[in-house]
């Protein structure tokens, strides 16, 4: 590999490693804060990119087009949708045993696949890329690199900066970090615990739902995609430590570096890489890199 | 009480029509993926065999067609259970499926141990007309080296001297890349790289900047679904489809145009069927297809019409007796088939031999423009009824 392979490839890496803290994100906070295992969060990743190809050309009528309009429209929706989601089904898994939240999440994830199947098909399709971001950079003779992807990565830095901020320096990131540690000592300072909840859901399903969106451009949008993101999120959240963003940034980055690297050095191992690495980070650090809530 | 009368009454209308004719409806268990990623091509298969069973007035050989379904998922740790389901409860004659590898093997393995003649209207494996083969087991589709085989003949008749392949590390992958390498190492070309991916991976970048380092010919790549419409996409992205080919096996670009759009155009891929054909028994099946279903017919329905084919033949010459198991595999083996897709006839190992069309992508249709390898034929290695 010589060295402007190696700047490419490493480019590659951070940008698929912000992909990857995108959706992982979410999980994150809904599993690290409230405790809850979602199984189904790739399927709320797979909601979004068949939000985007579903609303992209009805916003295209109704306001002449625009991605963002679409971003915007999209998570207004996911949140309205897990905010009615934790109400009907996820507010009775707190006090329940993994088991339980594992079985009604799984379940989750079967009916949302089966609706999918009956609105829209299982084919594939496209989601195009917006002009404005349609673009490449030359990287060398014969390797460009699309615009959009660079926009991803800013998203997703622009996401992180934010979800730390709230989670850090407000009192609304105080209450949940807080509700995390103690829920019941929350409770009786007179906090809503409930409504927080509710919020920090509907917020986890949000970005997930973002993180298809943004991502269905250049992902395309198909049956089941959620699924092969699932696993990588999990991954992710459990070395970055259960509920930290500050962790699941840094997993996500070293994620995509060893993903990327393995796929080009080692290919015959690439498939398990990641969860060796996995295995040796919990080995030193059980509990993953980083606490809950930094 | 005047239900259970009413109900003898048409069981004594019914019954005498029944033994009226010489033998029963002939029962076909349809075991094909109904629900998940392959639905659409499941019902397509279902489609086309109905079809041709509907053309020859509900009856082949002189029995009447009854069918069982079941839904296999693409799910091999069912596969065993529901093969067995349908041979042991539901007594089918005879069983059609399916489109997943790993439970067309499952399936092949019971078949094989049953004697229950299995008609695979798609799944590509290799193996199952390799070492697996057995005479009741017969396949209308392809074998997953045959349409890398073919890719690889153009590849170095059109003077490519070396190229690299990319594709999912699972076995349908790596046969249809033996395949390409085969035949494109046979006509004086060199495969410098075999890139692969863990399935059903989709983050091409890292192999993609690979390939652009290396700089190669040409890149032969098998994806299916939705992995071929992102490494399609991605491809194109990466600005590498200006300067270096990209070919495939047709489900590169089948079922997958619309949403891969400007990224697949142009692009060259091999397969037994494709739009235009220009056939006139093509035609024929195209219009009596959307007629009856309101649909375009794909490669699938015409593997699922095939397989009825292969039935008929069969049938016909053992009278509507599906037991005589030698004689009607004499007779598949003897018989041209007049498909949709072209003639074709049997190996000894139960694989088609047909022609492999060159197929390049024009707006959203995978147009025919020659043919890639005439009457080819899969290896069969390991089979042992050649």
């Amino acid at each position: 590999m010589d060295f402007s392979t190696f700047l490419i490839q490493t480019l590659n890496s951070v940008q698929y490693g912000l992909l990857l803290f995108l959706v992982a994100a979410g999980l994150t906070l809904i599993f690290g804060i409230m405790g809850v295992i979602n199984l189904a969060h790739g399927s709320f990743y797979m909601m979004g990119s068949y939000l985007a190809f579903g609303l992209s050309p009805m916003v295209a009528e109704a306001y002449g087009g625009g991605l963002i309009s679409t971003f915007f429209i999209g998570v207004v929706i996911a949140i309205i949708l897990g905010y009615l989601l934790e109400w009907m089904f996820y507010s009775y898994l707190y006090e329940r045993d993994h088991l339980q939240q594992v079985l009604m999440t799984y379940g989750l994830i079967l009916v949302i696949e089966e609706i999918r199947s009956i609105l829209v098909g299982d084919d594939v399709h496209g989601v195009p890329i917006p002009d404005w971001l349609s673009a490449s950079i030359k990287l060398n003779e014969v390797m460009t690199y699309p615009v959009y992807r660079l926009f991803i990565s800013g998203v997703c830095i622009l996401l992180a900066l934010v979800m730390f901020l709230v989670l850090s320096k407000t009192k609304l990131g105080m209450m949940i970090r807080a509700g995390s540690v103690n829920r019941e000592m929350i409770q009786s300072l007179g906090v809503n615990i409930k409504f927080l909840y509710r919020i920090v859901f509907a917020a986890g399903i949000a970005i997930a739902a973002f993180a298809g969106m943004v991502a269905a451009p250049v992902s395309s949008v198909y049956p089941g995609m959620g699924q092969g993101v699932l696993i990588i999120c999990f991954v992710i959240v459990v070395i970055g430590g259960i509920g930290s963003i500050k962790g699941a940034l840094i997993a996500s980055l070293l994620i995509g570096f060893i993903d990327t690297f393995g796929k080009v050095l080692l290919p015959e191992v690439a498939g398990v890489l990641v969860y060796v690495f996995m295995a040796v980070i919990l080995l030193w650090k059980p509990s993953g890199l980083f606490k809950a809530g930094s | 009480m005047k239900g259970i009368k009413y109900s003898l009454v048409a069981l004594a209308m019914v019954v005498p029509s029944v033994f009226a004719q010489n033998q029963p409806p002939l029962k076909v268990g349809m075991m094909l993926p109904y629900s998940g990623t392959f639905a659409a091509l499941g019902n397509a298969i279902d489609y086309g065999f109905q079809l041709y069973v509907k053309e020859q007035g509900g009856k082949i050989g002189g029995r009447e067609i009854t069918y069982v379904r079941v839904d296999d998922e693409s799910e091999p740790s069912k596969a065993t259970d529901n093969i067995n389901k349908l041979i042991k409860r539901d007594n089918v004659d005879v069983v059609i499926g399916t489109v997943h590898s790993g439970v067309a093997m499952a399936m092949a393995k019971v078949a094989k141990e049953t004697g229950t003649t299995l008609i695979i209207p798609n799944a590509g494996a290799d193996i199952i007309t390799g070492p697996m083969c057995a005479k009741n087991i017969f396949r209308s589709s392809f074998s997953n080296s045959q349409p890398g085989f073919a890719m690889g003949e153009v590849a170095a008749k059109k003077g490519y001297k070396n190229a690299m392949t990319i594709t999912w590390k699972y076995a349908a992958g790596e046969e249809s890349v033996k395949g390409f390498k085969e035949s494109f190492e046979k006509g004086g070309g060199k495969v410098t790289k075999e890139l692969t991916l863990p399935f059903p991976g989709v983050e091409f970048q890292a192999l993609l900047t690979e390939v652009a380092a290396a700089k190669p010919d040409v890149v032969y790549s098998f994806f299916a679904g939705g992995g071929a419409v992102k490494f399609v996409k991605d491809y194109a992205a990466a600005g590498l489809n200006k300067t270096i080919p990209l070919v495939g096996p047709g489900f590169l670009t089948d079922g997958t145009l619309e949403a891969q759009g400007e990224a697949a155009q142009g692009m060259l891929t091999a397969l037994h069927y494709g739009d235009n054909l220009n056939i006139k028994r093509d035609n024929e099946f195209r219009l009596a297809y959307a007629k009856q279903y309101k649909l375009q017919p794909d490669v699938y329905a015409v593997q699922g019409y095939d397989a009825a084919q292969m039935l008929a033949v069969g049938l016909k010459a053992t009278k509507g007796d599906i037991s005589k198991k030698d004689d009607f595999a004499k007779a598949i083996s003897a018989t041209k088939f007049d498909s949709p897709r072209g003639s074709f006839t049997m190996s000894k190992a139960n694989n088609p031999i047909q022609d492999f069309y060159l197929r390049q992508v024009v707006g959203k249709e995978n147009k025919v423009i020659g043919i890639a390898s005439k009457s080819l034929a899969d290896p069969a290695r390991g089979c042992s009824m050649q």
